[in-house]
């Protein structure tokens, strides 16, 4: 599978530099490596959801707790998740790292991907959540990071794109 | 059985826990017979409560999480009982008040009305203890029993479809969030 362990990795590091010690998920191709990097770190808390709504809640409930959390997503798992994204995550101000594999976007090849694709970042502009392009290895630091930051700063979610150049190795 | 009396009959084992509750009804209930820092009352996000309760429960291990969710909202998430059951958190207790209604808006029958068990469905999903219970003295017993046992538990409560007169809440939804948090930042600390 031409996933990028390579990328994989270095989100996963990043993710721990930044002090994230949950990570709800939901299986796509793309965050396969991640999901296992999590699963095989004993000081990680993976949750495995079954619909991408619970990990707004768990999410709230970590950073309510003083936890550090990231969610892993595809994006049309984000598009699942909007109802709590406006309804909890924004109402209560809840910071929220959320990490989208950005299906549907140039180069996809699988058609029922294209929609979401194309909805992504207008749906996010729309409710106003910063994005974050992640589309060279040399970034990843830093802007997970600083996606982190300014979402405790904002008291906001912020979403980071995990584009086709980055995690698929054709 | 009224909520407002299963409440009160539980209220000394919630005051000092954490405890996470749905909108409308419950919140108000809860809320009346007296707030404490500890208690968030999760406003919007329909079914989002007990996620919100393992999130804390998986972030807080040493502190028991309780959380009160309805029939209308369960329905809304019923993947949340996959999900807990999965991570099985022993400081985590799930009560559900089961009035077979969406009451705040209008008394509209849930399908718990007609047939839906949701007890069935929480054993079914995994959940490792579930208890029924229909009276005030039962819920007292199981509530005791659950918190003692340190296994994840989901105890479903039939109640009356009867609501308080009034919804309204002298608490700003941010001014209990952040209450919250600082609150449960002093128990982590414990």
């Amino acid at each position: 599978m031409p996933v990028s362990v390579t990328s994989s990795r270095l989100i996963y590091d990043a993710l721990k530099a930044c002090d994230v010690r949950i990570i709800s998920a939901l299986p796509e191709t793309w965050l396969v490596h991640l999901i296992r990097m999590a699963d095989e770190d004993p000081e990680m808390t993976l949750v495995r959801i079954a619909k991408e709504e619970e990990a707004i809640g768990i999410s709230a409930g970590a950073h309510l707790a003083g936890v550090n959390s990231a969610l892993l997503m595809q994006n049309h798992g984000f598009l699942a998740a909007i109802n709590p994204i406006v309804s909890l995550a924004l109402l209560y101000k809840i910071p929220l790292l959320m990490l989208i594999s950005y299906r549907g976007h140039m180069g996809e090849k699988d058609p029922w991907q294209t929609q979401g694709g194309m909805v992504t970042e207008p749906v996010l502009r729309a409710l106003n959540i910063p994005i974050w392009h992640l589309n060279n290895p040399g970034d990843i630091d830093r802007r997970l990071k600083d996606a982190q930051t300014l979402a405790h700063a904002s008291l906001h979610p912020v979403a980071v794109l995990l584009s086709r150049e980055l995690m698929w190795e054709d | 059985m009224l909520r407002a009396d299963a409440l009160q009959a539980i209220y000394p084992e919630l005051e000092d826990r954490i405890v996470v509750t749905i909108m409308g009804a419950v919140a108000v209930e809860l809320y009346m017979l007296g707030h404490r820092h500890n208690f968030f009352y999760l406003e919007h996000a329909m079914g989002l409560a007990s996620s919100m309760g393992l999130g804390i429960a998986l972030s807080i291990p040493e502190q028991k999480v309780i959380v009160l969710d309805g029939d209308g909202s369960l329905l809304m998430n019923l993947g949340t009982l996959s999900t807990m059951a999965r991570y099985r958190p022993g400081n985590l207790l799930h009560i559900v008040f089961d009035n077979e209604s969406l009451l705040s808006v209008g008394g509209f029958p849930t399908a718990t009305g007609t047939g839906t068990d949701l007890a069935g469905i929480a054993r079914a999903s995994g959940v490792p203890q579930v208890i029924e219970a229909n009276t005030c003295e039962s819920l007292k017993d199981a509530v005791t029993r659950a918190l003692a046992s340190n296994t994840l538990t989901t105890i479903v409560s039939k109640v009356e479809a009867v609501g308080p007169k009034s919804f309204h809440m002298d608490l700003p939804l941010l001014e209990n969030r952040f209450q919250f948090k600082r609150c449960l930042e002093k128990m982590r600390q414990k």
